[in-house]
């Protein structure tokens, strides 16, 4: 397997080997060597360590592996890495500092919103998404966000009992 | 311990919100004192932080797919693309030196030693490779020369019945059919074509007599369709061969009984094998056995000499994961003008795929006092994956017909559907959760059935379920107690969800006067005492009781200690908020951690099996048991149908349960709304799509197959009667299944109260629904 370099490579077709990419993963740039066709999802959970991201249906179907490119929830089954360099990341290890919640965490455990959890790491990226865009969003808006979310456990009804909660808080933080 | 006499003690019983009484039970004495009911306890009855919901909120917590192990090979499995053909030749030496291929392993079998081996259905698993990347394990697959000889096949329920149908089986052969759910031999019945049975269970009386009597009878033939468990974590094993046996991580609902069948598959004795499961990305039936990937895994494994991990993509998921039998029910009841029944008939056929068990349950046989009972059933095999127990197995498909049927024999009873049930249903506690639900869900605004007007009409439904209180009697558990203070309680039970780990904690706290967050919770790892599995609703009830009565243990042996060193009657001292106190003597207290210090070694431990219930059970067979009492639960729905588009809304469903002693009241609400929306979505877009002509699925994907999401999600009340017995050291039972089976009949008969128009068959998509009201329309 030849190991192109998409600078040295003369026909200027990157891979089908391992090439280096850096990716900046919750403010921390990372140098890794993945293949072109590797999804985001797979180089978090592969080289990167950050298997907080579940992948469930592999094409972009679930949401279940939702992190942020920019602020913005994506699917990142369906999302190339070597697409991302110079995005920002987030996922949901750098959701919160360490040792410490998003108030959308505390509420997901507060209401229950939570049962065998493979979902839930794409469920409160995309929730914690909404809140930064809209502190006081009503019911609709919830099931707008997550509208793209499955769960077979079917927490649907504490997730969005959970949501909102924190949005009629008066002075909702939320990070 | 086992020898002292029983003792008589008083239990509270009945229903706590219409007042409890007592009960009394002869209960062996190394069983702790009775437990009061829950207004009077600390932390039982009410909802602490489920145990792992941290770690789930944070990605922390560790699912099978997320284990990797130094060295750790990945397998991919090679799948039959035929529905049925004959593996002429199969060659995996080139696979073998493919890049980075560590071993390779045929898994095609004959079912008769000596013969070719057969394909039966598109995604069966001919043969694996374990290889350093996915990717190269993936690129060997394609390395592997197979001859197949394609034979002709039968996907479709109804033509597999036809007489001139491809065979699935041979009458040799039965003896080696995979049962669906409970071990069982398929050779005990008679095989026609793909017909086998028929089976009679629970008949009984003189139906024939009970129709002859019959002043009113209703008949009708219902439909469901093959479901999907649709895991979101898919099955996932990493099995590890060492020098001194096996390790295996796997997402599976039972370690203790996969670690068995690994033991038995491998011949290694039960010590040597050791089966870990920390965080389970749910199963809801599929995830109880070891499977042809399980075993795949140790194989690939033992061949390579290093850890072999072995997750299924999504379409292998759909296609090779288990799925829910169809059902096709005949079914014939029989009144009296008042209501009374006098027989039912119910002649069903389901199919399992090449697997058997496809019944539909007992609701028909034990939901209604009725003196005559004929029930029938045939499984049917096509060329489909097998299936296997799915959330209210048999139960759920058949309260779907029975359920209807009641509504319907109500109808033309004129009467109302609740008041029929009243003169029908022996168990008290379900006429209580009618009452309940009535109430909440305004059944007194439910028009006329078809009463509405316009192009979107609403309508209220309601249906039972009954589901066995299952028990696990081979279930144990320890409690540790450290001098330092510390608690754990050990088993080998998983939380696949459900919240167990949260429950152990409450009642081990109860007992130590601690709080949960005080228990460490060590569970899902075989290292433990081997607990129950996570299926038949069981866990609860199986796992309470010996965590209990095992920190009972922990504490009389704590207060022992202390007594001696006090030189005081142990029976004068007291447990609670965190400290030991001489009843009496506010001076003579001691703090949780002063008190444990006072233990002779560093750590003690008791560990305790479930003990039978006390007033006995109703079944036993093996290492399981059914208690005296079925579960209840009633569910009234109200819908909204569009008689233009053909869309069913569920605005709002009522659920009304029973599960003994509520435990945690927040989780047993999260299990209850699981199993409504699993109802909604079986009601209305759930199905397994084959397509005749390839015998492939067509919906192998989360795309094309359905179920429901956030958008689909109606309010949801939940209702949980709190119900005493004095059966266990906790009182508790199961909750899982009885949510999942009133519902899609209770969203049915809604939809013929919104249309006057019955749906026997689903899922109520919306062209079905266009379709039904279309032909009604044609008929008036």
């Amino acid at each position: 397997m030849s190991c192109a370099d998409r600078n040295g490579d003369s026909s200027g077709i990157a891979g089908p080997g391992p090439l280096p990419l850096v990716l900046d993963v919750n403010g921390t740039q990372h140098q890794i060597m993945v293949e072109p066709r590797t999804t985001l999802a797979e180089a978090l959970r592969g080289p990167l360590g950050l298997t907080g991201t579940k992948i469930a249906c592999n094409h972009g179907a679930c949401s279940t592996c939702t992190v942020w490119l920019d602020g913005t929830p994506v699917a990142a089954c369906s999302v190339l890495a070597v697409e991302v360099e110079g995005q920002r990341i987030t996922t949901i290890e750098g959701l919160a500092q360490p040792g410490s919640l998003h108030p959308v965490q505390e509420a997901f455990i507060a209401h229950d919103a939570v049962q065998c959890g493979f979902c839930t790491p794409g469920l409160v990226l995309s929730c914690a998404a909404l809140l930064a865009r809209n502190p006081h969003p009503d019911r609709s808006d919830i099931e707008s966000a997550i509208s793209g979310h499955l769960c077979r456990c079917g927490t649907y009804p504490h997730v969005i009992e959970a949501m909102l909660d924190l949005s009629t808080r008066q002075d909702p933080d939320h990070g | 311990m086992d020898e002292d006499p029983p003792q008589r003690r008083k239990f509270p019983a009945g229903l706590a919100h219409l007042g409890l009484g007592e009960v009394e039970r002869e209960v062996p004495s190394s069983e702790p004192p009775p437990l009061g009911p829950n207004a009077s306890l600390q932390h039982i009855g009410r909802s602490p932080e489920r145990w792992d919901a941290r770690a789930k909120v944070t990605g922390a917590a560790r699912y099978t797919v997320d284990v990797s192990l130094p060295g750790m090979l990945h397998a991919a499995v090679l799948r039959s693309p035929w529905p049925h053909a004959c593996l002429r030749a199969i060659d995996l030496s080139r696979a073998a030196a493919a890049p980075g291929v560590r071993a390779v392993l045929e898994l095609a079998e004959p079912l008769i030693p000596g013969e070719a081996p057969l394909l039966r259905y598109v995604g069966q698993p001919v043969a694996a490779v374990a290889a350093e990347t996915p990717e190269l394990a993936q690129a060997a697959l394609q390395q592997i020369e197979v001859r197949y000889e394609p034979l002709p096949f039968t996907v479709d329920f109804g033509h597999a019945r036809q007489p001139d149908a491809p065979a699935v089986y041979r009458t040799t052969e039965l003896d080696k059919v995979p049962s669906a759910t409970l071990p069982a031999s398929a050779s005990v019945y008679p095989l026609a074509g793909n017909v086998l049975g028929p089976e009679r269970r629970g008949s009984r009386g003189d139906a024939a007599a009970g129709f002859a009597q019959a002043e009113v009878t209703v008949e009708a033939t219902y439909h469901t369709p093959v479901q999907t468990h649709c895991c979101m974590e898919p099955h996932a094993v990493v099995a590890s061969w060492h020098a001194d046996g096996l390790d295996v991580w796997m997402s599976t609902q039972f370690t203790a009984g996969v670690r068995a069948q690994f033991a038995r598959q491998f011949g290694l004795p039960l010590a040597r094998v050791r089966v870990r499961a920390d965080a389970i990305g749910g199963g809801f039936g599929s995830k109880s056995r070891m499977g042809v990937y399980g075993s795949a895994a140790a194989a690939l494994s033992r061949l390579a000499g290093a850890p072999v991990r072995l997750v299924h993509q999504r379409d292998e998921e759909q296609m090779d994961a288990g799925n829910r039998p169809s059902s096709e029910q005949r079914l014939r009841i029989a009144a009296r003008r008042d209501g009374t029944l006098t027989a039912i008939s119910l002649h069903s056929y389901g199919s399992a795929g090449i697997a058997f068990g496809a019944g539909v349950g007992n609701v028909a046989a034990a939901m209604y006092d009725c003196p005559g009972l004929e029930a029938v059933h045939h499984d049917v095999f096509t060329h489909t994956g097998p299936a296997c127990a799915m959330r209210g197995p048999g139960n759920t498909q058949g309260a779907f017909a029975l359920e209807q049927s009641i509504d319907e024999l109500a109808a033309k009873l004129d009467l109302d559907p609740l008041v029929l049930r009243d003169r029908i249903d022996p168990s008290q506690v379900r006429r209580e959760e009618r009452r309940i639900g009535a109430a909440r869900i305004g059944w007194t605004r439910r028009h006329a059935p078809g009463a509405g007007t316009g192009t979107v009409r609403r309508g209220i439904g309601m249906a039972q379920s009954l589901w066995p209180a299952n028990v696990q009697t081979n279930a144990a558990c320890e409690v540790r107690l450290w001098r330092d203070g510390t608690v754990e309680v050990l088993s080998s039970v998983q939380d696949i969800g459900t919240g167990v780990g949260t429950v152990l904690a409450q009642v081990v706290a109860e007992e130590l006067g601690l709080t949960p967050q005080d228990i460490h919770i060590r569970i899902g790892d075989t290292e433990y005492p081997s607990g129950p599995p996570s299926y038949g609703s069981r866990t609860t009830a199986s796992i309470t009781p010996p965590a209990r009565t095992a920190a009972w243990r922990v504490r009389e042996t704590l207060l022992r200690s202390v007594a001696a060193a006090w030189k005081v009657d142990p029976q004068s001292l007291v447990l609670g908020g965190r400290s030991v106190q001489l009843r009496g003597d506010a001076q003579r207290r001691l703090a949780w951690n002063e008190a444990t210090a006072m233990l002779r070694t560093d750590r003690i431990s008791a560990t305790a099996g479930r003990a039978d219930d006390y007033a006995g059970f109703r079944i036993r067979s093996g290492d399981a048991a059914i208690a005296l009492n079925d579960l209840g639960g009633v569910q009234f729905a109200e819908v909204e149908v569009d008689t233009e588009s053909g869309v069913i809304r569920v605005l709002r469903v009522v659920a009304v349960h029973d599960c003994g002693r509520p435990i945690h009241p927040a989780q047993i609400e999260s299990q209850v709304q699981g199993g409504v929306l699993m109802g909604i979505s079986f009601a209305l877009m759930e199905e397994r799509i084959m397509d005749p002509h390839t015998g492939w699925m067509l919906n192998p994907n989360l795309i094309d197959y359905k179920f429901a999401g956030p958008r689909d999600t109606p309010a949801i009340e939940v209702v949980l009667l709190e119900y005493y017995q004095g059966q266990s050291a906790s009182d508790a039972y199961g909750i899982s299944e009885p949510a999942n089976i009133a519902t899609a009949a209770a969203i049915a008969n809604a939809v013929y109260n919104a249309t006057g128009v019955r749906f026997r068959a689903l899922p109520m998509t919306p062209a079905a629904v266009l379709e039904t009201l279309g032909a009604a329309a044609r008929r008036t």
